[in-house]
């Protein structure tokens, strides 16, 4: 073992970009491995669902250009967790496309892992009837039809496939859904640096220059692995580490900061300590890593729940906006009553901004402002169906009658013509689950390619 | 008492996974953590208040040393994306915590 390893983590997602200078700056440290996380749940349950990748293809394109160069030309590995965002076949093999094609312009020759990270509806179903499967908190409980329900599966992998594509000899690594500090975590393991410090460094750099100050997600960190703590610091002289933001990026995101669950065990930071020593750079030791005694893993799905349509209006009429709570509950008891025979095959619902558009019921004021902007969407069974619903409350919320009208021409302000959006599928969480698994390695199969230009 | 606003840098709320949001409030100093965090002035019950929902949904309250921070995370409303859901990142649910203050050497932390 070397006393210490460098991590290089260019930008939080892929495709969320990097300034050249800082990942030119951020090489200059001599990098044992280049990261990067691709993915997240953040943006919601569509992306899983759907299949669909939430970061543009020429985004996605110019870094992996960028890491593709720098990480095969200094000859170490460059690992891609959670590929294409939600880590899922759909999404992995939208991510080895664009690598393959850049791999093709810039003429390169490596040897690729590609690791998916789907679960089969049929492994699932068998852990339930097994009793291995339990929410992961507030969760609903699992049943035979939402996973039925569900359009893709997959689960976090921790280390142990990219440890073992690393042992196979990848030069690349394009990994399906990861849990995010496996990437960075997976080398230093490999090589014998303690598990807690590999995972504590690896849960900053996965978001890399958003724990320095002026936080960024677009821009590279660096870590530094020692025996016994690590180091981190911003590639870019711009940005710094502190204690606060290093310590502070430690609670982002987790339920509980001292004990974070991942793959195979629990990053226990009871014992952390950091500590401010050079103005830019904060050093991190005491993170533990305690195994659990069974092997789990997190599981994420989703599912199809109808189909959207919205429109987007203003209203300006004082007296309107008095009264909205009762033209709403018009404008819906006169929605159902049209469209009686399809009862239970449609919502609506009306988002109110101005008043409590952000907070819903628990906005604690909940008083309107002078004015209102109001988006009406309707969720159903069909597309046909949310458009016909949509149009209908529409246009009665626009002609609707309330007590002291006095702007009898219309109650709505539309910016556009036409004034209803086809949004397409919409799509719920359905699945997040950890699942007890005995060969975590056999959920998640290596298939290596001799990539050449 | 003292304003919320006026005692912390950071003043937060984001998902953690997409059943949950986690509240974080990040002091100006050390100091004033340790303050807080002897009087117990945010707490549970506080935060339950403040969102308008019952104290068993607040999952977990958290002092964390290493950032002089608290953190609490509390049940989503509805699921990140679900039907009448209004915010996907969660990263806008913080105003309430806004406007509270906290007793400085007097008597119970007051929500509006």
């Amino acid at each position: 073992m070397k006393n210490s390893m460098v991590l290089l983590s260019p930008t939080a997602i892929l495709g969320y970009g990097f300034p050249e200078s800082s990942f030119t700056r951020g090489l200059s440290f001599d990098p044992d491995l280049i990261a990067v996380d691709a993915g997240s749940t953040d943006p919601g349950p569509y992306y899983l669902g759907s299949g669909k990748p939430f970061v543009p293809r020429g985004a996605v394109k110019r870094d992996m250009a960028y890491l593709l160069r720098a990480a095969l030309s200094r000859r170490i590995p460059l690992l891609i967790g959670s590929a294409g965002g939600s880590g899922a076949k759909p999404h992995l093999d939208w991510c080895h496309d664009i690598l393959l094609a850049v791999a093709r312009e810039e003429g390169l020759s490596f040897r690729l892992a590609v690791i998916p990270a789907d679960i089969s509806k049929e492994l699932l179903l068998k852990k339930m009837a097994a009793g291995k499967v339990e929410p992961l908190g507030p969760v609903p409980p699992l049943t035979a039809e939402i996973v039925a329900e569900s359009t893709y599966l997959a689960a976090q992998m921790g280390i142990e496939p990219l440890v073992a594509a690393l042992e196979g000899g990848a030069d690349v690594i394009l990994a399906g859904r990861c849990y995010d500090p496996s990437i960075f975590a997976a080398l230093p393991v490999k090589e014998g640096y303690p598990a807690g410090l590999a995972y504590h460094l690896g849960k900053i750099l996965e978001c890399a220059a958003i724990a320095a100050l002026p936080g960024s997600g677009s821009d590279c960190m660096i870590g530094i692995l020692e025996e016994d703590r690590f180091l981190i610091e911003p590639a870019s002289r711009e940005r710094r580490a502190t204690v606060d933001s290093v310590a502070a990026h430690t609670l982002y995101e987790k339920g509980d900061p001292y004990r974070l669950p991942g793959p195979g065990g629990l990053l226990d930071l009871h014992e952390s300590s950091f500590e401010q020593v050079t103005e830019r750079r904060v050093a991190v030791k005491g993170s533990r890593f305690l195994p659990s005694p069974s092997y789990t893993v997190k599981v994420e799905g989703a599912r199809l729940i109808g189909h959207r349509v919205i429109t987007i209006a203003g209203a300006r009429d004082p007296r309107f906006i008095a009264s909205l709570d009762q033209v709403i509950s018009g404008v819906k008891e006169r929605t159902s009553d049209n469209f009686s025979g399809d009862a239970g095959r449609f919502e609506l619902f009306f988002h109110l901004y101005g008043r409590n558009g952000v907070m819903g019921p628990q906005e604690p004021r909940p008083q309107a402002s002078h004015e209102v902007g109001i988006v009406i969407e309707a969720l159903a069974e069909t597309s046909e169906l949310a458009e016909a619903v949509l149009g209908f409350a529409r246009s009665t919320m626009l002609h609707f009658g309330f007590p002291g009208r006095i702007a009898t021409a219309g109650n709505l302000a539309f910016p556009y013509s036409p004034s209803d959006f086809q949004v397409g599928g919409a799509y719920a969480f359905s699945v997040y689950h950890l699942m007890s698994v005995e060969h975590p390695e056999e959920l998640f199969p290596i298939t290596y390619e001799e990539v050449r230009p | 008492m003292k304003k919320l606003v006026e005692l912390a840098t950071v003043i937060r709320t984001k998902n953690a996974g997409p059943y949950e949001l986690t509240i974080d409030i990040i002091f100006k100093e050390r100091e004033i953590y340790e303050r807080i965090k002897q009087e117990k002035s945010l707490d549970a019950p506080l935060i339950a208040r403040l969102y308008l929902i019952p104290v068993e949904d607040v999952l977990t309250v958290t002092y964390f040393d290493p950032a002089a921070a608290f953190k609490a995370t509390i049940k989503r409303r509805v699921p990140s994306g679900s039907m009448g859901d209004t915010d996907i990142y969660g990263a806008q649910q913080h105003a309430p915590l806004l406007e509270i203050s906290l007793p400085w050497g007097d008597t119970g932390a007051t929500a509006p």
